[in-house]
């Protein structure tokens, strides 16, 4: 067994040890799903022949990026630098970054096995289509998740601490709640507005994942948004993080 | 043969220069220790050597290696326990010593460390459940997991209790005897003089002294104390002129003269002569700590 496969094993270990968040990750956006189709009138189509219950299938596959990659992910990327586990590590033959790294790719995949509850939930409960262009849903979602993991790990480069993580975290968690369309479907929304939160990464990321659900090619514009936000948040992360 | 060698080491944070100009070298097989006190650059210095951070000038090698720019073959060969570090608070001790097992090509076996270090009884126990004696008992397992050539040991006693300290030290002299190099920082001159072969005392970043322990305190002023309560007078200026006496000075009635061993028997025949009896009379050595102080004090 190779060095990397023993830290992944590890660290597999160490993330199945938190079920807080593995729950806020994997099952709490499918539950919201169960809530919503369960109410009577979110079951009714609505004036763009949509139900409360579909617009929410992708909602829910973004709450599961922002559980995993904004809640869940910065306070472990600086938490393992504030308590010096990876300042250990720098003094073994393995490089610190293999840790972020498998970190980074263990919500990764739980956001997009989340993601994959949720459309399955959506289809067997509530009869929600599954994605009408599976292509291009996938284009938009490894964009979004990306977009999701750049934010998580920009807050944990600019936090020195595990305090001050959760502080940004919580109002960038906010914002996006609202941008993702959690609180309120986007599409309900004045144009105005609508536009400035297509402006925004979950804001672009919720239309294009609507737009292949729908059965089309999600526009460029939604996709170069949010990929030019993650190449920005990542710029950011890797200039201003700290390994000590 | 040297295994370690620091050649005019500089390192400054923010234009405040904390290593200047420090050379030594450590020699395979040896104890080698740190001493300083707290802020006189120590921690910089061995995290240089360990290739954490690069020195702003001087030349260090690791076995011929570069601490940064050979940083596969250093750290395959150094085991280092740093201070103030953690582990991931709920990765449990068997599975740290595995993980870390698995880091090098040649590993030690880890349950022999365990057994040895005795944590056999809390494999099962996360990190963040264990006393601050079991982590620094975890830390000094993992320096030796990779079967290192070099072990860096930085402040390693701090926390433990005294029958851990001294367990701690007769497994640093079994890892000598096993042929393995020791460089250890510390502030407890007890330590360094029980252990160490040679010390390098760093004052203010500036290499202070460089011997062995027996030589530095043989080497402090005043290395003999004597100390006594005369039954008569006698003269301070006869004191003075006492063979190999520092300095004389006086506590009430005491008498308190620094000096060699040549000085007790001298005064000895002194107040014999003068037919006054020395009440309480002590003879103390001085250790590492006074030539320790003596050097440090110097400058400040």
């Amino acid at each position: 067994m190779s060095a990397t496969t023993a830290v992944l094993r590890a660290e597999t270990r160490l993330f199945l040890r938190e079920p807080g968040s593995l729950f806020w990750m994997l099952v709490f956006p499918s539950i919201l799903v169960v809530i919503i189709g369960l109410i009577p009138p979110f079951r009714e189509p609505g004036a763009n022949g949509l139900r409360v219950v579909d617009m929410y299938v992708p909602i829910a596959a973004l709450l599961a990026m922002i559980m995993g990659a904004l809640q869940a992910l910065p306070p472990v990327l600086t938490g393992y630098r504030e308590r010096g586990i990876l300042r250990r590590l720098s003094v073994t033959p393995v490089r610190p970054y293999a840790l972020l790294a498998t970190q980074i790719g263990l919500h990764a995949a739980s956001v997009l096995g989340s993601t994959l509850l949720v459309l399955a939930v959506g289809r067997l409960a509530f009869g929600v289509a599954l994605p009408g262009q599976p292509v291009g849903y996938v284009v938009a979602l490894v964009l979004a998740t990306l977009a999701a993991l750049s934010i998580g790990a920009a807050i944990s480069a600019v936090a020195t601490t595990t305090k001050a993580v959760t502080a940004i975290g919580s109002v960038v968690f906010i914002a996006s709640m609202f941008t993702a369309g959690v609180w309120v479907p986007i599409q309900v929304l004045p144009e105005t507005m609508r536009q400035i939160i297509g402006a925004t990464p979950f804001g672009a990321a919720v239309r294009a994942l609507d737009q292949t659900m729908a059965g089309s090619w999600p526009s460029l514009l939604h996709l170069g948004v949010t990929a030019l936000w993650t190449v920005v948040l990542v710029a950011v992360a890797v200039r201003w993080f700290r390994w000590e | 043969m040297a295994i370690i060698e620091v050649d005019g080491l500089r390192k400054a944070y923010g234009g405040r220069t904390v290593v200047d100009d420090i050379s030594f070298t450590v020699e395979e097989g040896e104890i080698f220790g740190v001493l300083g006190p707290n802020g006189a650059g120590k921690t910089t210095t061995v995290e240089c050597v360990e290739g954490l951070r690069t020195p702003d000038a001087g030349r260090i090698t690791v076995a011929g290696l570069h601490p940064v720019r050979d940083r596969d073959e250093v750290t395959r060969l150094l085991g280092a326990q740093l201070q103030e570090s953690e582990l991931q608070p709920k990765l449990t001790v068997r599975e740290a010593l595995e993980l870390y097992a698995e880091f090098y090509p040649k590993p030690a076996d880890w349950r022999a460390l365990a057994e040895r270090l005795g944590l056999t009884d809390r494999l099962t126990a996360p990190f963040q459940k264990l006393s601050g004696g079991q982590k620094q008992r975890l830390f000094i397992a993992l320096a030796l997991i990779g079967d290192p050539r070099v072990v860096m040991l930085d402040e390693l006693t701090t926390g433990l209790d005294p029958r851990a300290r001294r367990d701690t030290w007769s497994l640093i002299e079994d890892i000598r005897a096993a042929g393995v190099t020791v460089l250890l920082v510390t502030h407890f001159m007890e330590e360094a003089e029980r252990l160490c072969d040679r010390v390098a005392v760093i004052h203010q970043g500036r290499l202070a002294a460089l011997d062995t322990p027996q030589a530095l305190i043989s080497r402090a002023t005043g290395a003999t104390v004597i100390s006594f309560n005369p039954s008569g007078p006698v003269d301070d200026a006869e004191l003075t002129a006492l063979p190999g006496a520092a300095t004389v000075r006086r506590q009430g009635d005491e008498v308190v003269i620094e000096g060699t061993d040549t000085t007790v028997n001298a005064l000895l025949t002194l107040l014999a002569k003068r037919q006054v009896t020395a009440h309480r009379l002590r003879v103390g050595q001085a250790t590492l700590d006074d030539a320790f102080l003596g050097l440090t004090e110097q400058e400040s």
